[in-house]
């Protein structure tokens, strides 16, 4: 299984739609241009920071709201390698699945990681944190398949032999 | 074992006799919903594909809603794009016709159906007895390519419902009670099941005042059973139910709440989350700049003759902006014709064309840093409406009108 390690930024309960990608930027063309813009009702400065490979460590409902699908989209075009959070809005969950953007639950990570320190996760096995593990839940293998492809519509391509 | 509705949807979608909570079926769409907050998203990934085609055009509405009349060049492009796409491919579409999911209630919906809306409140199509369910646009172009998706079958949690509503008490106050109570994930990837005694007061209106918001709880989807109410609406409206579905008595529920309407009081959601609810006369101390009443939550001729009857002789506070947005051409018809039109338009308020307006927080009313909004819309998240600093109350029609009145959160008897 792919392991990787990643620095963390630290976010809270109900990170909702409109704060991962506010509604007055959605009429931009492209994801890169909307990009700045992520998370700025929240930390104006945060999307400037996020480093590709970084993760994002979050509390429970993260991207409750609407069904915009440029929410993950944006997060997966920063470079972010994975959201871990206690829990996940359905929408965004297959938003973000189909989207290749690798999410994983864990209810307790978000209690004991420290914004900037850095954890080394190993997909459908574990977290490791400050000596600490942290098992996760296997995802099933067809998610696996979207995710490993680059999501949906690139998985689809690829069964059907067009890739 | 018995099931419930969404289960029996979603068995009637996968042809299956029976399904449970927790599987997952791959199930054919009745009818697939998307408007201009995405569409044309839909049509740039659908325009990668190799030799795409459409399962079944008919089965697809495409309505402009979001930003009417288009607000800049960008969204003028982007309807373009969904404008033409729907003309090349005889795809049903609106255009100033109202609010996505008023139009689908009022012109598409059946019982039974099992519907996509590229948008988070498709839950509102419960109302009718419909399985309504937001997604993204990769996943509605996967439906709309292939004619199928694949759903997970939620768990039921069922509100049986007893009484009646106080006097000057709505569904909205109702549902943000709900909310409050089980919290913004209390229905995660659930189906809010509404039944009981209690029903049989609460028109279609109410009903989808309620189901429309239950994703603020995190719901899948709404449902209720067709009755007496819903076979009035849908022959008025010409159509005819495809199957009506009740709970059988021994399904099994996640859980299960009784409800008692007739404790239901004024309720307002506080900044900036639906699920901070309070007495709306706990809010008094709060001054307002802009009240907004409208949105496919709560802009029916149902709501629109309840703040009239609210401000009728009476005016708008001075410094405060009211928006009167009807979520439909035929509710702004019906308003006009009432005199309810009119009855805004002397006390003061802006009567606007029918779309999501305030509620979306891009085209019309938007507000700006530190100011107070009181709206009947869908979410009070932080700069939903405007700038990143500014504040959003939810509340009910009456109370929205009375607040515009007062020019601070009032209910409507303290006019």
């Amino acid at each position: 299984m792919e392991r990787f390690t990643g620095k963390v930024w630290l976010l809270g309960n109900d990170i909702d739609t409109d704060i991962i990608m506010p509604t007055e930027y959605l009429a931009f063309k492209t994801i890169d241009e909307m990009k700045p813009y992520a998370f700025s009702p929240l930390r104006e400065d945060l999307a400037a920071k996020i480093k590709p490979g970084d993760i994002i460590v979050a509390g429970s409902n993260f991207g409750c709201g609407s069904s915009r699908e440029q929410a993950p989209e944006v997060v997966k075009a920063l470079g972010v390698k994975c959201i871990i959070a206690k829990s996940y809005a359905r929408i965004f969950f297959r938003n973000a699945i189909n989207n290749g953007l690798l999410l994983i639950e864990n209810d307790e990570l978000a209690d004991d990681v420290k914004e900037g320190d850095t954890i080394t996760v190993t997909v459908n096995e574990k977290i490791e944190y400050n000596g600490k593990e942290y098992p996760i839940v296997s995802l099933p293998d067809n998610l696996v398949e979207i995710i490993e492809a680059g999501g949906l519509v690139k998985a689809m391509r690829r069964r059907n032999g067009l890739d | 074992m018995g099931m419930t509705i969404a289960e029996k949807i979603i068995a009637r979608a996968a042809k299956k006799t029976s399904v449970r909570a927790g599987d997952i079926h791959t199930v054919e769409l009745d009818r697939l919903m998307s408007n201009d907050g995405t569409s044309h998203l839909t049509v740039a990934k659908y325009n990668n594909l190799k030799n795409p085609r459409i399962a079944d055009p008919g089965k697809l509405v495409w309505i402009v809603d979001h930003n009417v009349p288009s607000d800049s060049p960008k969204t003028a492009a982007s309807q373009k794009v969904m404008r033409d796409f729907a003309r090349e491919h005889g795809i049903d579409f609106y255009e100033g016709a109202g609010v996505c999911h008023q139009i689908m209630l009022e012109k598409y919906v059946c019982p039974g159906e099992l519907i996509f809306g590229a948008d988070s409140h498709t839950c509102a199509y419960g109302a009718l007895g419909a399985f309504g369910t937001g997604v993204g646009n990769t996943d509605y172009l996967y439906a709309m390519v292939t004619g199928h998706s694949w759903v997970l079958v939620p768990e039921t949690i069922r509100f049986n419902l007893t009484g009646k509503l106080p006097e000057g008490v709505t569904a909205r106050d109702l549902i943000l009670t709900i909310i409050g109570m089980i919290g913004a994930n209390g229905a995660n990837y659930k189906a809010m099941e509404f039944v009981g005694d209690g029903m049989k007061d609460l028109t279609i209106s109410d009903r989808i005042a309620i189901c429309n918001l239950c994703v603020e709880a995190g719901a899948k989807t709404a449902l209720m059973e067709v009755d007496e109410v819903t076979l009035a609406y849908l022959k008025e409206h010409g159509r005819e139910p495809k199957a009506c579905f009740k709970s059988d008595d021994d399904a099994v529920f996640a859980a299960q709440y009784d409800i008692d309407l007739s404790t239901i009081v004024p309720i307002v959601a506080k900044p900036h989350f639906v699920d901070n609810v309070v007495p709306a006369k706990e809010c008094t101390d709060v001054k307002i700049d802009e009240a907004f009443l409208g949105s496919c939550n709560n802009g029916r001729i149902e709501d629109l003759r309840l703040g009239a009857s609210v401000i009728r002789g009476r005016h708008v506070a001075p410094g405060v902006r009211f928006l009167v947005v009807p979520a439909s051409a035929s509710v702004y018809r019906q308003a006009l014709e009432e005199g309810i039109l009119e009855t805004f338009m002397e006390a003061g308020a802006i009567i606007m064309n029918p779309n999501c307006s305030v509620c979306w927080g891009s085209c019309q009313g938007v507000i700006g840093e530190g100011e107070v909004l009181i709206s009947t819309g869908t979410r009070n998240f932080k700069g939903r409406a405007g700038h990143k600093d500014s504040f959003v109350y939810l509340g009910s029609a009456a109370t929205v009108t009375a607040s515009a009145v007062k020019g601070f959160i009032a209910t409507a008897d303290m006019l």
